[in-house]
């Protein structure tokens, strides 16, 4: 299996570690082995450790070292937020989000309706099975 | 000052002649020091000075201690209690969580703080079992569940209304071999009292979707709830 994420210039990466924990960067320039500078329309342009950084499938079309707008612009024209939104891991930190803001009540109303689902699906699969054997 | 110590003292209007016998006598001096002039102006009297109010030389310590410990009586109690505050948390028609007690796990309504400080709560008895009922706010967890419960009356309660009637004590030998206790009977009061409160909290309760078999149900930790992480 080959790999598919890159450090590149461009790359979007996950911070994973510190105050920008959790937001998107674009790798800018690789400072050496260790360290990338990165950037995005919402933090400043900084080095960072590659073990504080998660590489995405994600890419944007920048040259190295690029000005800040250019960095903004190209995270507009990647659509990096709305592609990230509706990946796979995207989708699974804002579920992870919501689910943390739960209060207990709304942490009921899941379970019943969980209970509820469970139970027609068992209905459901029990008629099948009777009707497999017949 | 340094410079009234050098002044010269003052020589005296009535000389002494030799010691213990003086030039003039007391009527004479009374007319030298114009103390008559002094007492026609002011009515026939001296002019007399409010007394000052005598400062008390603050107490010495006693040379000796007392041979044997006094037993002295520790800092009084302060008259002033302060009233408890109730959480911010907390506001009538909250849902709380009881922790402790016979009742621990389930989720009641807040109704009010009364003036010892002790919540007001109820299940309503009808939903979950929880009579009326005190509890104090550091054994319950406060849910950002709220209803609105103004339209339940609950001014009649007091910390009054729970007291507990003192059982009639048996003398003698029996009370150690009689243990078989009468056991109380509810007072039909107390039931219709309930009776109200359950009623007019229902219907609040049954306008919420899902609420009911909320307040219903027990809460309790289930595997990867982390207590400190969970917002109620």
């Amino acid at each position: 299996m080959s790999f598919r994420r890159f450090v590149e210039i461009g790359r979007i990466c996950l911070v994973n570690y510190g105050e920008h924990y959790g937001k998107l960067v674009a790798i800018v320039d690789v400072v050496d082995q260790n360290r990338a500078l990165v950037d995005a329309p919402d933090v400043t342009r900084q080095q960072i450790s590659f073990n504080r950084l998660s590489l995405t499938d994600l890419k944007v079309d920048i040259l190295r070292m690029p000005k800040k707008d250019t960095v903004k612009e190209a995270f507009v024209k990647g659509e990096v937020y709305q592609k990230w939104a509706g990946s796979a891991w995207g989708r699974k930190l804002e579920v992870r989000k919501k689910r943390a803001g739960l209060t207990d009540f709304d942490r009921f109303k899941i379970m019943t309706a969980r209970m509820k689902r469970s139970y027609h699906v068992k209905r459901e699969l029990a008629k099948m099975k009777k009707a497999a054997k017949a | 000052m340094a410079k009234s110590s050098e002044a010269k003292p003052r020589a005296s209007r009535n000389p002494e002649l030799v010691k213990g016998v003086r030039k003039f006598s007391r009527s004479v001096m009374y007319g030298k020091r114009g103390l008559w002039a002094i007492k026609a102006k002011n009515g026939g009297k001296f002019p007399v000075h409010a007394k000052k109010a005598v400062v008390e030389a603050p107490k010495k310590p006693p040379k000796f201690y007392p041979a044997d410990d006094i037993p002295k009586p520790l800092h009084k109690k302060k008259a002033a209690k302060k009233p408890t505050k109730l959480r911010a948390s907390i506001t009538p028609g909250t849902v709380l969580i009881l922790l402790v007690g016979r009742f621990k796990g389930k989720r009641v309504v807040f109704l009010k703080q009364l003036e010892s400080g002790l919540l007001l709560v109820t299940g309503p008895f009808k939903v979950n079992g929880v009579p009326l009922r005190r509890v104090n706010q550091a054994y319950v967890i406060a849910t950002s569940t709220k209803m609105d419960i103004s339209s339940v009356d609950v001014s009649k309660y007091s910390d009054a209304y729970f007291k507990k009637e003192k059982p009639k004590k048996k003398r003698g030998e029996n009370e150690f071999f009689q243990t078989d206790e009468e056991k109380k009977e509810l007072s039909a009061e107390r039931k219709d009292d309930q009776k109200a409160v359950d009623g007019q909290l229902l219907a609040v309760i049954e306008k919420v979707p899902d609420l009911k078999s909320y307040i219903s149900a027990r809460f309790s930790l289930k595997s990867g709830m982390k207590p400190h992480e969970l917002v109620f």
